[in-house]
């Protein structure tokens, strides 16, 4: 007994390491973790996957077989006890019972009388008349308590069994033996050797499968350790279709994909929708709905240089896909589409999250192999009442992204901001900017040589932004001047970009000579600040999404579990023996009625508690009333 | 004449129960012949059933059904000043102040708290009468919580069709469930037990979620009704959710009991709290029925997840912890039921399983990721 209990104790345990580390991570993030020795040593006493490691499997092994010799050790003590009545109770032993009752008696006593009591108070009953003219009765009640106990035990074990029909020993056996072997390569499933594939007539799986919309498979694949094996399936199934529908918030409130299934059996496919919670189950494989990702979407793209208007350009792309440019020597590599962001504009306060559009994840890889990922929206979102573009960077996937935010013009178009960012760059633009300025602060001292020197230093400034915005500016400062005057001069530096820049913006705007409005005031300041983020953008260009053709993968799990019903079963057992266990209470009851008048009464219970003594207590007055 | 006044006594009593009984079938069958379109067969079968359970409840505890009826005829009320639309419980003066589901739940939790501390007055002033009244603050704390429930589910549907669900399936609901549950199986054992000393005790676990009720109310503004995701669109979540809660509830109970059953055997309050024996079988009764229903909630998540994940049994933290809850009770009670243990050694387990306890209800969510994350703090 002790055994079974240090074995549950240290099966407690282990359970509770697999939930502090998560279990069946890519090994990447073990190695990230721990480190090679430690990531080593963990692996090797199963610590990624500890309820399929082999030492817990035997724990489970073990229990259950010491379960089943404690059924069969006491099953028939149990069942003897169920069926005997005990009736060769002399009177002594009857007085030895730690709840006993002896009433002296002079009168006959009215046995059918106590008999039609006790038949009353739900007892079964035996009778037995002795030699010497006394009457024995014997009587009990819920003794299937005792039953209770033969079916917790059973119970246990057929739920452990069923659950070890559905586990991987069968596979762990043949990897053993060298008959199969976990696939790591990424390969095509027809390419996957025979060794890692499981046939047809695999009795329990868990397997997943991804199907882009339109297309169709016959295998799905068994995640295991740090590779797969493929599972054959005995039908073909093609996804038609997969919907997300959305509640209002823009939260997702169901995923369905609309199967066909063609079975060679059968003369025609099977339709079938199946969603969460609602899965379908052909030839004992039930499908289920698990996940979603993209199918292959396809994407068409323009590409606004941010640094050389003239090296716009339009380029097609598709999920999962790369296109190379060859010019820039980069690579586009797109990873994934998302029709639907429900986001939180704003932090912590009752803003209801809203649907912000599409957006796409991107990698940039430069030829060296190094890649930035980029995450893009669509279309402009509401930030403290101004609208933005927002695009995302970050340089490694443990990053928080660095968002660019470009100001959407008052159409909600990024144009505004793209001429005049040309403009910025616009040298003659510049110039002509500059004399502008010059002519109407000199114009009062009429100081030609001031006035040009003011020009000129207008001009640098203003490249010098073009060349790398606010940065570079501080970086001249730090660079040039004296530190007590350092202050000085980077105010009059804002102010002189404040007005040059308004005035550039002016000019192409076709709005010469006017007062501009706020709204234009603050878009300049935004288109300012986005011009200068530009240049820790790590790519030349902005990614703009024209158009896509939306194309969605379902994300399918294909269990078969030849268990289930065995653990079924054995939780009924337990339930039911739990049950009685619990709120059945055995009592057994010896009377015995002496021919010379007097009653002994001994009552027993294999558990003495509160509710006992009450029962004996209540036993004894009835007794005493039927009697007196 | 006292027999016979005794007889008309339990005559009204079989008049009440059938009253009761007339009142929940008529309330299911209107539901059935209102909303039978919106439900599948599993649900009929769920609402039949609740009408079974509810009648059974309401029969073998009187006290259980006087509440029980309140609750119905107060939340109908409430129901009919809607009037279908969902700012009314800013309007209507007597939802904004007394029954719309939020004001209920706070005068559920003002109420929670008041019984605390009469329990404690009347436990250390040995005052019978500030016992009645903080039991009966209790009844009346349940009796808004369960029309704090019942109006938040109509109020879910005001929200949108699509949005309405049964109120347990965030944190927020849940831990009014908990309190509920909790405080009806005390009142249950304090009058089985004629004993209302324990609820200065068991009052402290019951307190302690409204603490968390408030807070999430008031800093965290996460008690808004939220759509369902999809794996937790399934009637299944009307069975597992309540029993799994029935069990936790037990097993809070159990421990708080434990509390004073250890308190009392170190020669303090000993005098004010009842004896060790009935202590000790209150502990035992409630850990077996939390036991039970903890089993059955357990074999019924596994059912659900069947369906909804993909298996019955998939290693997920969640599940992982259930399994520990119920193999640390199951231990207890093959020592106790077995063995025959006794003292205050089950009662020390009683309690550290509250904490393991709390930890697979609320640890799990806050430091371990997995499947079960619809609780998030």
């Amino acid at each position: 007994m002790s055994f079974a209990v240090s074995m549950l104790v240290f099966l407690g345990i282990a359970s509770i390491i697999g939930t502090i580390l998560k279990q069946n991570e890519p090994y990447e993030n073990y190695i990230i973790k721990f480190g090679q020795f430690w990531f080593g040593f963990f692996e090797k006493i199963g610590l990624y996957d500890v309820y399929h490691s082999i030492w817990f499997l035997t724990i489970l092994l073990f229990l259950v077989l010491s379960t089943t010799l404690c059924i069969i050790k006491n099953t028939p003590t149990i069942l003897k006890d169920f069926l005997v009545f005990k009736d060769s109770l002399e009177e002594k032993s009857l007085l030895s019972f730690s709840h006993h009752l002896v009433i002296k008696n002079k009168k006959s006593v009215n046995t059918s009388k106590i008999l039609y009591y006790l038949k009353e108070a739900k007892f079964k009953i035996k009778e037995k008349s002795k030699e010497n003219g006394d009457v024995l009765i014997i009587a009990k009640k819920g003794n299937y308590q005792r039953l209770g106990y033969i079916l917790t035990h059973i119970g246990v074990v057929v739920i452990c069994l069923g659950g070890l029909l559905d586990g991987n020993l069968i596979f762990k056996a043949q990897e053993i033996f060298g008959y199969k072997k976990i696939e790591t390569l990424d390969l095509p499933a027809s390419k996957v050797p025979e060794v890692s594939r499981l046939g047809i007539s695999n009795t329990s799986f868990r397997a997943n499968m991804t199907l882009a919309e339109g297309s169709s498979d016959n295998v799905a694949f068994v995640r295991m350790k740090d590779g797969y094996l493929v599972q054959d399936l005995p039908f073909k199934i093609t996804l038609k279709d997969f919907r997300i529908n959305h509640y209002s918030t823009g939260m997702p409130k169901s995923f369905e994909s609309d199967l066909i299934i063609s079975d060679p059996e059968l003369s025609q496919d099977i339709t079938k929708t199946i969603s969460v919670n609602h899965p379908f189950t052909y030839k004992g494989i039930a499908i289920y709905q698990s996940d979603f990702q993209d199918g292959g979407t396809r994407l068409n793209i323009k590409l606004r240089s941010l640094l050389n208007p003239g090296n716009s350009q339009k380029i097609e792309g598709k999920i999962f896909d790369k296109v190379k440019l060859d010019k820039d020597q980069i690579t586009y590599e797109f990873n994934d589409f998302k029709k639907f962001n429900v986001l939180h504009l704003k932090e912590g306060e009752k803003e209801k999250p809203r649907n912000v559009g599409p957006s796409v994840t991107y990698k940039v890889r430069n030829n060296a192999g190094q890649a930035r990922e980029y995450l893009t929206y669509q279309y402009a979102m509401p930030i403290d009442g101004r609208s933005f573009f927002i695009s995302g960077m970050r340089e490694t996937p443990q990053e928080e992204f660095k968002y660019l935010k470009i100001p959407a013009d008052a159409k909600g178009s990024i144009e505004e901001f793209m001429l005049f960012k040309d403009a910025l760059q616009n040298k003659t633009l510049i110039e002509a900017v500059a004399k502008k300025m010059a002519n109407q602060s000199a114009s009062e001292d009429k100081n030609n040589e001031v006035k040009e020197s003011f020009e000129k230093s207008v001009i640098k400034l203003m490249i010098l932004f073009a060349q790398g915005g606010f940065s570079k500016i501080a970086e001249n400062v730090d660079k040039n001047i004296p530190d007590n005057e350092k202050q000085k001069a980077v105010q009059t530096y804002l102010k002189i970009i404040d007005i040059a820049s308004s005035e550039i913006y002016k000019d192409r705007l076709n709005l010469p000579n006017k007062e501009l409005n706020q709204s234009r005031i603050i878009f300049i300041q935004d288109a300012l600040n986005a011009y200068s983020d530009m240049f820790f953008y790590g790519v030349p260009y902005y990614f703009e999404l024209i158009s896509y053709e939306q194309k969605e993968a379902s994300g399918l799990q294909l269990t078969k579990s030849p268990g289930q019903f065995w653990v079924y079963l054995g939780s009924l057992s337990l339930v039911l023996g739990i049950f009685s266990m619990i709120y059945l209470h055995e009592r057994k009851l010896w009377l015995l009625i002496k021919a010379k008048g007097g009653v002994i009464l001994a009552l027993s219970s294999n558990r003495k508690n509160i509710d006992f003594e009450n029962d004996f207590r209540k036993l004894i007055q009835e007794i005493k009333k039927i009697i007196h | 004449m006292f027999n016979k006044l005794f007889k008309s006594s339990k005559a009204t009593f079989q008049t009440f129960n059938v009253l009761y009984l007339v009142l929940l079938l008529g309330g299911a069958l209107y539901a059935l012949k209102k909303f039978h379109n919106y439900m599948d067969i599993y649900e009929e079968v769920i609402l039949f059933g609740s009408v079974g359970f509810f009648s059974w409840l309401g029969w073998s505890w009187n006290h259980f059904k006087k509440i029980m009826i309140l609750v119905f005829v107060t939340s109908l009320c409430a129901i009919q000043l809607y009037q279908g639309a969902l700012n009314n419980n800013e309007q209507v003066f007597l939802l904004k102040y007394l029954i719309s589901s939020q004001s209920a739940i706070m005068w559920m939790n003002v109420f929670f708290v008041l019984s605390l501390l009469l329990y404690w007055l009347g436990l250390l002033k040995e005052n019978n009468l500030i016992d009645d009244i903080a039991s009966s603050f209790t009844s009346v704390a349940v009796l808004f919580g369960f029309i704090g429930l019942l109006v938040r589910w109509y109020e879910s549907y005001l929200i949108g069709l699509d949005v309405g669900h049964i109120p347990i399936s965030n944190l927020y609901e849940v831990f009014i469930l908990f309190c509920l549950i909790t405080s009806l199986l005390y009142l249950f054992y304090e009058e089985k037990f004629n004993t209302k000393k324990l609820g200065a005790f068991v009052l402290i676990v019951i307190n302690a979620a409204v603490g968390f009720i408030l807070w999430y109310t008031f800093d965290r503004h996460a008690d808004g009704v939220q759509p369902l995701v999809p794996a937790l669109q399934s009637y299944w979540m009307k069975i597992h959710v309540p029993a799994n809660f029935i069990g936790y509830g037990s097993f809070s109970l159990a421990a708080m009991v434990s509390v004073a059953y250890l308190i009392s055997s170190k020669k303090i309050l000993t005098s004010y709290l009842p004896k060790s024996a009935v202590l000790d079988d209150l502990i035992y009764k409630s850990i077996a029925i939390g036991f039970i229903f903890f089993t059955i909630a357990t074999i019924l998540g596994a059912i659900w997840a069947a369906e909804a994940w993909g298996g019955y049994w998939s290693w997920d933290p969640k599940e992982t912890w259930a399994l520990i809850v119920w193999l640390n009770y199951a231990a207890w009670l093959h020592y106790r039921i077995v063995k025959g243990l006794r003292g205050s050694i089950l009662a020390w387990w009683a309690l550290i399983g509250l904490v393991v306890t709390t930890f697979a209800f609320l640890g799990v969510n806050m430091f371990l990721s997995g499947l079960h994350s619809y609780g998030q703090l």
